[in-house]
């Protein structure tokens, strides 16, 4: 396929900016030329076809895999900020889940450095609970990480990605495999985190009802950049029609 | 010195223990048996039983280097191979080709083969067969001080390392996105297990240092349901395992080694037990 730069305006919002953005491992090029804007306080949506490169451009926003171009934390002027944290919460956790941890000692052992086995102070267990209750899931401290459900999993995960307080929040398919009532509570969650905190957050995700419901941007991601723009005008686009040729319109406007 | 055994003779009114080498090789199981529970509890959770058990094997090909190079001092050369053993085995598994199980095994009967080969030159063999299991009645007054002193540095070392390495065990990439270097964590953990390893397997012996790391790890993780507790009952059963082992293995006149891995296992088979107990209770 013939990949074309999408290019962006200025937009004037405080934003993380992918620019010219490429990828390349072992002479494969997995990434090439994508450019993005992340708004603060905005939900931008991944879309694409597997393969297409959706994680891999996570994977460079974190640091994990050397990338070309730029990712930049940008003010309203445009001028950098000196530091981005990025918040990260991967798909569907694979772990040992006989490992004896609770969510307590899960939290401790990312924002304290006294070992967790010695125990957990009262100071880091309030930190805990503070983070916890931001994702709602407070009432979970004291329980095994093995003994929780998918949602629970995830909102445990959402509270120790938002510790400390992030620029950018990435999701991974965050909700893959969660029940229906696990998915609404972690949206509803990530939804009001948008809007109180002003959190600038990118999520993958494959589900159509889902991206309508909750994204205020999307953008389409085949090897490169192929459509940015509002979930409807992603959905209504050329290039979406061409990526997804099976589904008839799903996504599209009613 | 002087005042740790008047102690003893006041807390341990036994006949046993008015022996000087049973007071010495109890000391010495209760300097060696915690940092051995605690780096067990990370070798259970990272499925790492048999690399380790792979680890304590190469003890013989070190000896047998250290014998063909001259190096009078037996604890220099096996914390050396085991450094280099260990490093060697976590980068096989790392790069790939065949499992890590196959990687291991292969590593495990090159060690025990290479040692083999070059300790029993000219039959002289039996001069070394008290590494295979060890002989912890034969500890010194000077070996003890050491023991405590790798006691109190290894658990610095741990104090140090374990937040990163238990956020690497539950998930490398989630790790990872939280700034952890996990490689080198990884790599400094294999370390930490090969030198407390290579520490004690004079005292306890090729073959039975890895049920001390590995068993009252195992037990305790039977019966924890948070960290601090699988550190805490790890650390307890391996201490009761040593002090008990000691006993017996002074009323039966066998192993010391031998009888507290024995007791470890007893441990072990009573925490399968309480765990299908309190599962039923549940």
């Amino acid at each position: 396929m013939e990949t074309q730069t999408l290019e962006i305006p200025h937009c004037g919002l405080c934003r993380i900016e992918l620019d010219h953005v490429s990828v390349r491992l072992d002479n494969e090029t997995l990434l090439s030329d994508v450019n993005l804007h992340v708004h603060c306080g905005q939900l931008t949506v991944l879309i694409g076809p597997n393969g297409g490169g959706k994680t891999t451009l996570l994977r460079a926003v974190l640091g994990q895999v050397p990338h070309e171009g730029t990712i930049s934390h940008l003010d309203r002027q445009s001028k950098p900020f000196p530091s981005m944290r990025v918040g990260y919460v991967p798909q569907q956790l694979l772990f040992d889940r006989q490992m004896p941890l609770t969510v307590r000692d899960l939290l401790a052992s990312s924002i304290a450095k006294r070992p967790v086995w010695t125990g957990v102070s009262k100071k880091t267990r309030d930190r805990a609970t503070t983070a916890l209750e931001l994702a709602q899931a407070q009432s979970l401290i004291d329980k095994r990480l093995g003994a929780l459900s998918g949602g629970e999993l995830q909102r445990v995960l959402l509270a120790l990605a938002l510790t400390p307080a992030p620029d950018l929040l990435l999701l991974d398919e965050p909700v893959s495999g969660v029940d229906h009532n696990g998915q609404a509570l972690f949206l509803d969650t990530v939804n009001t985190l948008r809007a109180q905190q002003h959190m600038a957050i990118l999520m993958v995700s494959h589900d159509w009802t889902l991206v309508r419901e909750y994204a205020d941007m999307a953008a389409l991601i085949d090897k490169t950049t192929l459509a940015v723009g509002t979930p409807d005008e992603v959905f209504s686009s050329e290039a979406y029609a061409a990526a997804f040729p099976h589904t008839h319109g799903m996504g599209r406007a009613h | 010195m002087q005042t740790v055994y008047a102690v003893m003779d006041k807390i341990l009114p036994f006949e046993m223990f008015s022996l000087q080498f049973m007071k010495n090789a109890l000391l010495a199981l209760l300097l060696l048996t915690p940092l051995l529970a605690l780096l067990g509890t990370m070798a259970v959770n990272r499925r790492m039983a048999f690399f380790s058990d792979a680890l304590g094997h190469s003890a013989l090909a070190g000896a047998g280097i250290g014998m063909i190079l001259g190096i009078s001092s037996l604890t220099v050369i096996l914390v050396a191979f085991g450094l280099l053993w260990a490093l060697m085995i976590s980068r096989i598994n790392r790069t790939g080709g065949a499992s890590a199980d196959t990687n291991i095994s292969v590593f495990s009967s090159t060690g025990i083969a290479l040692g083999l080969v070059l300790l029993s030159q000219n039959s002289n063999f039996s001069k070394y067969s008290s590494l295979l299991v060890g002989d912890v009645l034969a500890i010194g007054q000077g070996d003890i001080a050491w023991l405590l002193i790798s006691l109190l540095l290894g658990l610095t070392a741990w104090a140090m390392l374990y937040n990163p390495l238990l956020l690497t065990a539950v998930n490398p990439q989630l790790a990872q996105s939280r700034g952890i270097r996990t490689r080198w964590a990884e790599d400094l953990f294999v370390c930490l297990v090969a030198i407390a390893v290579m520490l004690s397997i004079r005292w306890v012996g090729v073959l039975l240092i890895n049920a001390l790391l590995i068993l009252p790890a195992a037990a305790g993780r039977n019966l924890a349901r948070s960290a601090p507790q699988h550190a805490l009952f790890s650390v307890l059963i391996s201490m009761l395992s040593g002090v008990l082992g000691l006993v017996f293995s002074y009323t039966l006149g066998s192993s010391v080694g031998a009888a507290v891995v024995l007791c470890a296992a007893g441990f072990y088979a009573l925490s399968l037990l309480l765990r299908k107990i309190l599962h039923i209770l549940n």
